[in-house]
C-alpha cells in the first residue's frame, strides 16, 4: 500500500524559514501573500493486509521517526 | 573516573572532547561507536557535537533511533551522568532523555562566535565547579540551537530547575525561549547544551572558562 505523510508545524511555533519564504515571495511580486509555513511530505510503499493496518503502521512510524510531536503535526493518507 | 565518547557518523567534535576529557581527567576515554549495543563501565557518557547523519530529516533525529541510544537510557536511569554538547544536545532531545527541542536558529545563519553563559543552576555534578549566577565564556558553533518547547514543559523545566545554562547579556544567538542554552532532566544527571565548553579549557584556546564543567563532571574537584 502507498502511504503519503505530511508533516507541518504545530500553530505557534515560530518558523523561520517560512517567513523567509514569504519574504521572498514578496520580492518576486507577489503580493498579499501571508502566513507561509514550510513542511514535510514522506511517500512510502508499505507492506500491510489492508489499509487499516497500513494506517496503524505509518502512524508508528510518525511518532516514532518522522515527525517531532513537541513541535510537529503530521497526517497520514493511505491508498491502494 | 572512567569516561567514554560515543561516536557517530557525521560528528566532527569528537576529537575535541577526547581531548579534552583526558586532559582534565587525566584518563583517555573509551570511544563508542553507535552501533554497538553496550556501553563499557564509565561514570560519564558523552555525545560530542557535529553532524550526524548530515542532520537529515531533523537533527540529531537519526542518531537519536541508533542501537547505542538504548544502553545510554539504561544508564542514565541508573544515574550515570550523560552529557550531551551541541549535535550531542539535540540527539538527547530527540531521544527523549532530556526535554524540549533544538529547532533552526532564528536567524537562519549558522553562528560560530563566543557568547556569554549565565550558570543557572550550580547545584549539580557537572556544574559544581561554578557558582549560581557565575557569567563564563563559552564558543557557539551551530545551524539549529534555538530551544523551544512547550508551555508547560517550559514551566516544568524552569520550576524543577532544569536550566542549567542560559545565554546573558543579549548575547542569546539563535532565539531559544527564556534565553536556553542547556538544560539537565529532571535527576540531574544528564546534561545538553548548545555552547563547547570543551574548547574553552586552556590558555591556547583564549581561556578556560569550560574546564570546570568537565572537572565536576570527572569529579576533579573537591
Amino acid at each position: 500500500m502507498k502511504a503519503r505523510v505530511v508533516v507541518t508545524l504545530k500553530p505557534g511555533v515560530l518558523d523561520p524559514q517560512g517567513q523567509a519564504i514569504e519574504g521572498s515571495l514578496g520580492g518576486l511580486g507577489f503580493t498579499g501573500v501571508s502566513a507561509v509555513r514550510q513542511g514535510k511530505i514522506f511517500d512510502l510503499e508499505v507492506d500491510a493486509t489492508d489499509a487499516e493496518d497500513a494506517r496503524s503502521k505509518v502512524d508508528s512510524m510518525c511518532t516514532r521517526l518522522l515527525a517531532n510531536t513537541v513541535i510537529e503535526n503530521y497526517s497520514v493518507e493511505i491508498s491502494e | 573516573m572512567k569516561s567514554a565518547v560515543v561516536v557517530f557518523p557525521g560528528l566532527n567534535r569528537d576529537r575535541d572532547m577526547l581531548a579534552a576529557l583526558e586532559s582534565i581527567g587525566g584518563i583517555p576515554p573509551v570511544t563508542v561507536w553507535h552501533k554497538e549495543t553496550g556501553l563499557p563501565d564509565v561514570d560519564l557518557v558523552v555525545i560530542p557535537g557535529g553532524f550526524s547523519y548530515g542532520d537529515y530529516l531533523r537533527a540529531g533525529a537519526i542518531a537519536a533511533r541508533s542501537p547505542i541510544m538504548q544502553a545510554i537510557r539504561e544508564k542514565a536511569d541508573q544515574g550515570t551522568r550523560v552529557l550531551g554538547v551541541c549535535n550531542g544536545f539535540q540527539i538527547l532531545t530527540e531521544a527523549g532523555l532530556l526535554p524540549g527541542v533544538l529547532m533552526r536558529n532564528a536567524s537562519l545563519r549558522f553562528v560560530c562566535k563566543t557568547v556569554r553563559l549565565k550558570v543557572e543552576n550550580a547545584d549539580t555534578a557537572f556544574t559544581r565547579g561554578y557558582s549560581a549566577g557565575q557569567i563564563i565564556d563559552c564558543p557557539v558553533a551551530h545551524h539549529d540551537g534555538n530551544y523551544f518547547a512547550d508551555s508547560d514543559t517550559l514551566d516544568r523545566v524552569e520550576g524543577n530547575g532544569q536550566v542549567a545554562f542560559r545565554y546573558a547579556e543579549g548575547t542569546n544567538p539563535n532565539g531559544s525561549l527564556n534565553d536556553i542554552a542547556g538544560v539537565f532532566n529532571e535527576a540531574k544527571n544528564v546534561l545538553g547544551l548548545m555552547p563547547h565548553p570543551e574548547n574553552l579549557i586552556e590558555a591556547a584556546h583564549g581561556g578556560s572558562d569550560g574546564r570546570a564543567l568537565f572537572a565536576a563532571a570527572l569529579d576533579q574537584v573537591a
